[in-house]
């Protein structure tokens, strides 16, 4: 009788279902998965580190590079707590636009999500056509911040400017005429805010699209029900957040039990699964963006109803306008400071968390009086999540690895840090 | 919610006395334990009757060598976020490992079973140990990484770069060739520097 004996496998770091830089050791017998071993760290940047030796401010569009599919959530989380430790207020209009764009993010977050997960799973066409939408998003991104990906548009005390009134035309071009032309602009010919409203329309649709191509699929269903099942319990017990929570069918939502910002104004649900397993938590994210897409229209309700500042007058905080520093020499000795200096965050420790696409992004913020961070940890959900993946990849065959990877949506930006 | 988190302060000082020292700032409770009782009461909080804290959120590591107002104790800290999904409440732990030359703490990784890699990270990252982990290594550094570099007196341009070397032919490790360079000096002002009536 031939010996048998166990298979030690290395998949990634290069593998393209790894997500980037995931090194997983497998210990295999036959294709059935004994243990997994993930390495991380070849994305380690030590932003904490580095945002010790800068300023509060500068360090801004460090988060926005930690995950870097859902970017203004990272710098919400970052903004919050600089906010919770000087004891800052947010103008209202600022609050609606960063739960916007939240909201926003989510649906960029969870299209990309969903079309690499089942591209890992086999299916291709959904990764284009989520791809087409989230064009339209990283344009509304791009409107309002100057860049597609790494806005660094939330600012302590606001966000860095009102919305635009107009939004960036399609130039005609030699492999469009003016007939194609004029239909990609017909859209953007009025605000932001018009642009948004007509994509949230529109989206309600797409995502029944994306559910034709998926939900009731034979190969899809195969793929993922009953793979990876987590119970509530080892769900709360390894510090599962987020959709990973829900789908094990704990209805828990910062955005309803801790509301920050003005979540508590917002009429949406919080979907649930039941099985806690793969498809579960992609049904979970599939209703997540229907339910973004209505906070992102009332927020749109209220934000043509109610102009206003954007960002705090508290100048130690926030740079004062262009004109007024132009004709006041008390406000450019603030901005002087401000952009020379930084802004000194009293003594004393805080952690804020948002509902980040993913789960629980936390930043626990520790302050000495100083200009600078005396320490900045951030608490990244997919950390807790992969740090799962020997317990729920245990005694499944090797196909279904990649399938695991894919449902707990990780972004090696934000697990490396 | 300030009332709901006093009156957990308060019943934790009620159960524990004098082990816990509990401050409430910013309403957040943080709860400073003694590295011998870190173990049992993190076993006590998780099995708590009324508000369990059945979720750790985070596990960090801090070194408090050169804090402006802490810089005087113990050098290490493991600070703990938990999270009670039933009673919708936080707590922060924290605890100083005893030993500045070599912090070991208790491992929680028994507790919580989420506390696995964050307790890898801080060993990576501070060099604090755990003891009863039972798979303490290095998470986020290089394979054979020497220091562990979150420490304060750890340069933020390391001790040692990797290049390409043509005369070998292969990746060579050698000293760091760049001078650390400050833009913007830390500073830590008075209290209410440059209010208004303060000159």
């Amino acid at each position: 009788m031939a010996e048998i004996r166990n298979y030690t496998m290395n998949f990634g770091p290069q593998h393209p279902a790894a997500h980037g830089v995931l090194r997983l050791v497998l210990e295999l017998d036959g294709e059935v998965v004994q243990r997994a071993d993930p390495h991380i760290g070849l994305l380690h940047r030590a932003t904490e580190k580095l945002a010790e030796t800068r300023t509060w401010v500068q360090s801004v569009p460090y988060m926005d590079r930690l995950d870097y599919v859902s970017m203004m959530c990272n710098e919400h989380a970052y903004c919050m707590a600089i906010e919770k430790l000087l004891n800052l207020d947010v103008p209202e209009r600022a609050q609606y636009i960063r739960v916007m764009f939240d909201e926003i993010t989510r649906i960029l977050n969870h299209l990309l999500w969903l079309g690499a997960h089942a591209l890992d799973v086999g299916a291709m066409t959904v990764f284009l056509y989520a791809f087409r939408e989230r064009e339209d998003l990283m344009d509304a991104y791009e409107a309002v911040s100057g860049a597609r990906m790494h806005a660094a548009y939330y600012r302590p005390g606001g966000v860095y400017r009102d919305l635009p009134d107009t939004m960036p035309q399609y130039q005609a071009n030699k492999f469009k005429n003016a007939d194609a032309i004029k239909r990609l602009n017909e859209n953007r010919s009025g605000s932001m805010l018009d642009f948004l409203q007509d994509f949230t329309d529109r989206f309600p649709r797409y995502v029944d699209e994306y559910e034709t191509l998926l939900t009731d699929n034979r190969i899809w269903k195969q793929r993922l029900v009953d793979i990876g099942i987590v119970t509530p319990e080892r769900a709360k017990a390894l510090g599962f957040t987020g959709p990973m929570l829900r789908g094990s069918g704990i209805a828990w939502d910062l955005r309803k039990k801790q509301p920050y910002e003005v979540y508590d104004r917002m009429e949406f649900d919080i979907p649930v699964g039941t099985n806690g397993d793969s498809y579960d938590r992609y049904l979970v994210r599939i209703e997540e963006m229907r339910q973004s897409n209505r906070i992102v229209r009332q927020c749109i309700d209220w934000l043509r109803k109610n102009p206003g500042p954007v960002i705090s007058d508290n100048h130690k905080v926030a740079p004062p306008s262009r004109e007024a520093m132009k004709g006041n020499m008390e406000e450019l000795i603030h901005h002087f400071k401000l952009f020379t200096e930084g802004i000194h965050v009293p003594s004393g420790e805080c952690y804020a968390a948002v509902e980040h696409p993913k789960g629980e992004f936390g930043i626990y913020a520790m302050s000495d009086g100083a200009n600078k961070p005396y320490r900045l940890k951030i608490r990244a959900p997919g950390f807790a999540h992969l740090a799962a993946m020997d317990e729920m990849s245990r005694g499944h065959m090797i196909s279904d690895v990649v399938a695991i990877i894919g449902t707990m949506d990780v972004v090696f930006g934000e697990i490396d840090r | 919610m300030s009332t709901r988190i006093e009156s957990l302060r308060d019943a934790l000082v009620a159960q524990f006395g004098d082990k816990i020292r509990a401050t409430l700032a910013l309403g957040e409770l943080t709860v400073e334990v003694a590295a011998e009782d870190y173990h049992d009461i993190s076993l006590a909080l998780r099995d708590h009757a009324d508000t369990p804290f059945e979720q750790l959120i985070d596990l960090c590591g801090v070194d408090y060598s050169t804090h402006t107002s802490r810089s005087e104790g113990l050098r290490y800290a493991v600070v703990v976020h938990l999270m009670s999904v039933a009673a919708n409440l936080r707590l922060r732990l924290r605890t100083f490992a005893a030993d500045d030359g070599f912090p070991v703490v208790a491992s929680v990784n028994d507790v919580w079973p989420a506390a696995n890699w964050f307790e890898r990270e801080a060993f990576d990252l501070f060099g604090i140990l755990f003891a009863g982990h039972g798979d303490l290594r290095r998470l986020l550094t290089d394979y054979g990484f020497v220091g562990h570099p979150f420490r304060k007196d750890f340069p933020i341009s390391g001790h040692v770069e990797m290049r390409y070397d043509p005369d070998t032919k292969r990746v060579i490790y050698q000293p760091v060739t760049i001078a650390p360079r400050e833009v913007t000096p830390r500073v830590v002002r008075e209290e209410n520097y440059g209010d208004v009536g303060h000159g």
